[in-house]
C-alpha cells in the first residue's frame, strides 16, 4: 500500500504542469487561437519563477514572475497573430525557439544555484489521515491549485456568459464581430491566459519538482500539453483525465523497469504516447457527428471596419 | 541527440563566429563545438571548464571560439565547418553524435586538425579522446557496496549502449568485491537529460527500496531528491555537491583541461599528431570528487581503491568476467578484458538481475 501511496504523490506531481500549461492552452484554443508556442512560454516561466524565486527567497513570488514572464511572451504573440494577422503556427513555432534561447540568456545567472522548494502541506490531522491523507492534503499547493484552476476554467466556460461569448468568438468569429463583441480584443485576453499558465507551469518544475534552474529543463512538456487539449477534445473535465492518464503512464512505466518487468524500456518509454494515439482514435471513433474543435481554431481574423 | 538541441540558438551563434573571424591572424585559432549549453551544469559545462583553461594557459597566443546547443546531424557539420572558414585550426568537437560530421568536413580541410571526443573514427587531421569513466565507476561501486544498508542500488540509466553498459558493470563488479548480495535495481530514461524525468525514477528506485542511487544521465535532479528524502547518491559529470551537502558520496569528474592544453601545445609547437586517447584516473582525465559524506574506514577503501587503480595494479574489468548467465568472457587482454572488449560491451555481468533493452 505504501508503493502504490508513493506511485500516487509521483503521478500528481508529474501530471501537474501538464495540467496547469494544457488548461491555459485550452482556453486559448476556444477563443480560436493556435498557440503552439507553450514550450517556449513553459522555459521562460522556468528561468524567471526561478529567478524571483532565489532572488527573494518567495515562492509566490517566484510563481507571479513566471506567470507575468508567460504573459509577456504571449504578448508577443498576440501582437503578431491578431495585431498583424500573421500565421499562427508560424508565429508559434517562433515563440518556442525564441523562448528556448532567452530562457538561457535569462537562466545563465543562476545556473547551478537551488532553492528550498515549496513546501509539501501539512494539515493536522487531515494529512495524517492513513492511505488518502497524504495524497488528499499532502502535496504542495500547486498541485490542488491547479484542479482548482480547471474547476474554474469549467464554471466560467459553462455556466458565465463571458465563457458563453469566448466561445462564441473561437466558433465563428464573423458572427460574433458582427453581434458587436470585440474578437480581437477576447482573443488577446485568452492569448494571456494561455501565456501566463504555461509561465506558471513552467515556474512549477523548478519551484516544486527540482528546485533547480537548468536551460532546456521543460524537456518537452509544453508539446504534450498541446497534445492534450487536442485528447481532451477541448473540454476541461477530459483534460484532467488526459494529464493524470499521461502522468500515470510516465510514473507506472518507471516502476514496472525498477520492478525487472522484462519490457523493452523503448517501448515502456514510448507507452505515454502511444496511449494518448489510442485514446484519440477511441474517441474521434465514439464521436457522433461534426468536430469537436472550435470551429474557427487557427484562422486569422481582421475585422472589416 | 544528447541534449535538448536548439538550431537557431547554433545558426546565430555561427553567425557571429564568422563576423570575428577576420581579426588577428597571428594567434593560433581553436574553436569548439558544444552539444548542451555551457550553463548545463554537467557534460558540456565541463568542456567549457577545459576551454577556459586552455585561455588561462596560452593567454594571448590563442583565440577561442565556441558554438553551444549545436545538434548532431546537418547542423553539426555547417557549424564545424563555419569554424574552418573562420579560420579555426584546431577543432574540438565534444560529443559522439559529432563524429560523421567532423570526420566529413576533416577530409575536406586537410590542414585543419580536429579532435572527436568519444568516438571510434579516426583520420591524419582527426585525433579521438574519450574518458575512463568505468575506473570512476568501479570505485563508486565499492562505495555503494559499503554504504548500502538495504543492500539495493538504483541506477538511472540513458541508452543501452557500450559506454553506459560498462559502467553499470563496474559499479557492480566494485559493489560485489565488498558485497557479495548486492542488487541493483536499473531504470532506463531514454534521455541524457530530462529534469523532470530523472527525477521520477529516482522517485521510482527510492520508493522500491533503493538506497543509494547512482546515475548516467546529466542534471543534478537525482541527487537532489535522494537528498530530500535523506538517502544517498554520486554525482555525474560534475561536482554536484551544491545540490546534496549532506548526499553526495562522490562525483567522477570530466577533467578535459589537462588533454586540452596539451594538444593546442602541440599545435602551437607544429607537433600535433592523429592520436587515439582514451585516459583514465592515471592520466587525470578522470577525476573524483571529495569523498565526503561516509564514514572512514569507507573513504580509506575508497581511496585505496582509487590508488590501486591509478598505479596499474587494480583493473574494473580483471579476468575472469562472468556474463549474466554463467558464462566466463573470452580474456582478450592478458589479466583484464581488451579496451576492444570494454569499448563494444553489450553484456551485463552476474549478479544483475535484469535485461539489458532491446536485447
Amino acid at each position: 500500500m505504501e508503493l502504490a501511496e508513493a506511485i500516487i504523490l509521483s503521478v500528481l506531481a508529474a501530471s501537474t504542469p501538464l495540467l496547469i500549461a494544457a488548461t491555459g492552452e485550452l482556453v486559448t484554443e476556444r477563443s480560436g487561437v493556435l498557440n503552439l508556442g507553450v514550450e517556449g512560454m513553459m522555459i521562460v516561466g522556468a528561468a524567471c519563477g526561478f529567478g524571483g524565486a532565489w532572488l527573494t527567497g518567495s515562492i509566490i513570488i517566484g510563481a507571479l514572475c513566471g506567470m507575468v514572464a508567460g504573459t509577456l511572451l504571449s504578448l508577443i504573440f498576440a501582437g503578431m497573430t491578431l495585431g498583424l494577422a500573421v500565421n499562427q503556427v508560424a508565429s508559434g513555432l517562433a515563440l518556442t525557439i525564441l523562448g528556448i534561447g532567452l530562457s538561457g540568456l535569462i537562466g545563465a545567472g543562476f545556473v547551478g544555484e537551488r532553492i528550498t522548494p515549496a513546501p509539501h502541506l501539512h494539515l493536522p490531522f487531515l494529512t495524517d489521515i492513513p492511505l488518502v491523507g497524504r495524497i488528499l492534503f499532502g502535496e504542495d499547493a500547486f498541485v490542488y491549485l491547479s484542479l482548482a484552476l480547471v474547476v474554474g476554467i469549467w464554471l466560467f466556460l459553462y455556466r458565465t456568459r463571458a465563457g458563453l461569448i469566448l466561445r462564441a468568438v473561437g466558433d465563428n468569429h464573423i458572427s460574433a464581430h458582427a453581434l458587436g463583441y470585440p474578437v480581437l480584443r477576447i482573443r488577446t485576453l485568452a492569448v494571456m491566459f494561455g501565456g501566463a499558465c504555461a509561465g506558471l507551469a513552467g515556474a512549477y518544475l523548478p519551484l516544486a519538482y527540482t528546485p533547480f534552474f537548468i536551460p532546456g529543463m521543460t524537456a518537452g512538456r509544453g508539446w504534450i500539453a498541446l497534445a492534450l487539449v487536442v485528447f481532451s477534445s477541448w473540454r476541461p473535465g477530459r483534460l484532467v483525465a488526459g494529464a493524470y492518464l499521461f502522468g500515470a503512464v510516465t510514473i507506472l512505466q518507471l516502476h514496472a523497469q525498477g520492478a525487472g518487468i522484462g519490457i523493452p524500456s523503448q517501448f515502456m518509454s514510448a507507452l505515454p504516447y502511444l496511449a494518448t494515439v489510442i485514446v484519440l482514435v477511441l474517441i474521434s471513433r465514439a464521436r457522433t457527428g461534426g468536430s469537436t474543435a472550435p470551429a474557427a481554431l487557427g484562422t486569422v481574423f481582421v475585422p472589416d471596419r | 541527440m544528447r541534449k535538448i538541441l536548439v538550431a537557431a540558438t547554433a545558426v546565430i551563434l555561427a553567425a557571429g563566429a564568422s563576423m570575428f573571424g577576420a581579426s588577428a591572424a597571428d594567434k593560433l585559432k581553436v574553436g569548439f563545438i558544444y552539444l548542451g549549453p555551457v550553463g548545463d551544469f554537467g557534460w558540456t559545462y565541463q568542456h567549457e571548464l577545459a576551454r577556459q583553461a586552455v585561455v588561462k594557459e596560452f593567454g594571448d597566443k590563442v583565440e577561442t571560439t565556441y558554438l553551444e546547443n549545436v545538434s548532431e546531424g546537418p547542423d553539426a557539420e555547417r557549424s564545424i565547418e563555419q569554424l574552418v572558414r573562420a579560420g579555426n585550426k584546431l577543432i574540438f568537437t565534444t560529443s559522439f553524435g559529432y563524429m560523421e560530421p567532423t570526420l566529413k568536413v576533416a577530409k575536406k580541410y586537410p590542414n585543419v586538425h580536429f579532435e572527436h571526443a568519444t568516438g571510434f573514427k579516426r583520420d591524419k587531421n582527426m585525433s579521438i579522446y574519450n574518458g575512463r569513466f568505468y575506473e570512476g565507476r568501479y570505485i563508486q561501486g565499492v562505495i555503494a557496496g559499503k554504504m548500502s544498508k538495504s543492500g539495493v542500488l538504483g541506477y538511472i540509466a540513458s541508452f543501452p549502449i557500450p559506454e553506459v553498459i560498462m559502467g553499470i558493470n563496474a559499479t557492480i563488479l566494485g559493489a560485489q568485491t565488498v558485497n557479495p548480495n548486492i542488487k541493483v535495481k536499473i531504470i532506463w530514461a531514454n534521455t541524457w537529460f530530462d529534469p523532470g524525468k530523472e527525477a521520477d525514477a529516482a522517485k521510482a528506485l527510492l520508493d522500491q527500496g533503493a538506497d543509494v542511487i547512482m546515475q548516467h544521465t546529466d542534471s543534478p535532479a537525482a541527487m537532489q531528491i535522494a537528498s530530500e528524502r535523506g538517502k544517498l547518491a554520486f554525482g555525474q559529470d560534475s561536482e554536484m555537491i551544491k545540490f546534496g551537502p549532506k548526499t553526495q558520496l562522490t562525483s567522477i569528474m570530466d577533467n578535459w583541461a589537462p588533454y586540452y592544453i596539451d594538444r593546442v601545445k602541440a599545435e602551437l609547437d607544429g607537433k600535433w599528431t592523429s592520436e587515439d586517447t582514451w585516459g583514465g584516473l592515471k592520466s587525470k582525465l578522470v577525476v573524483m570528487a571529495p569523498y565526503t559524506n561516509m564514514p572512514d574506514d569507507v573513504k580509506k577503501l575508497a581511496m585505496d581503491t582509487e590508488t590501486a587503480i591509478t598505479e596499474g595494479k587494480l583493473f574494473p574489468f580483471k579476468c575472469p568476467v562472468i556474463d549474466q548467465d554463467g558464462k566466463e568472457v573470452e580474456c582478450k587482454g592478458g589479466d583484464h578484458l581488451a579496451d576492444g572488449q570494454v569499448l563494444g560491451m553489450n553484456f551485463y555481468v552476474k549478479g544483475i538481475d535484469d535485461k539489458i533493452p532491446g536485447k
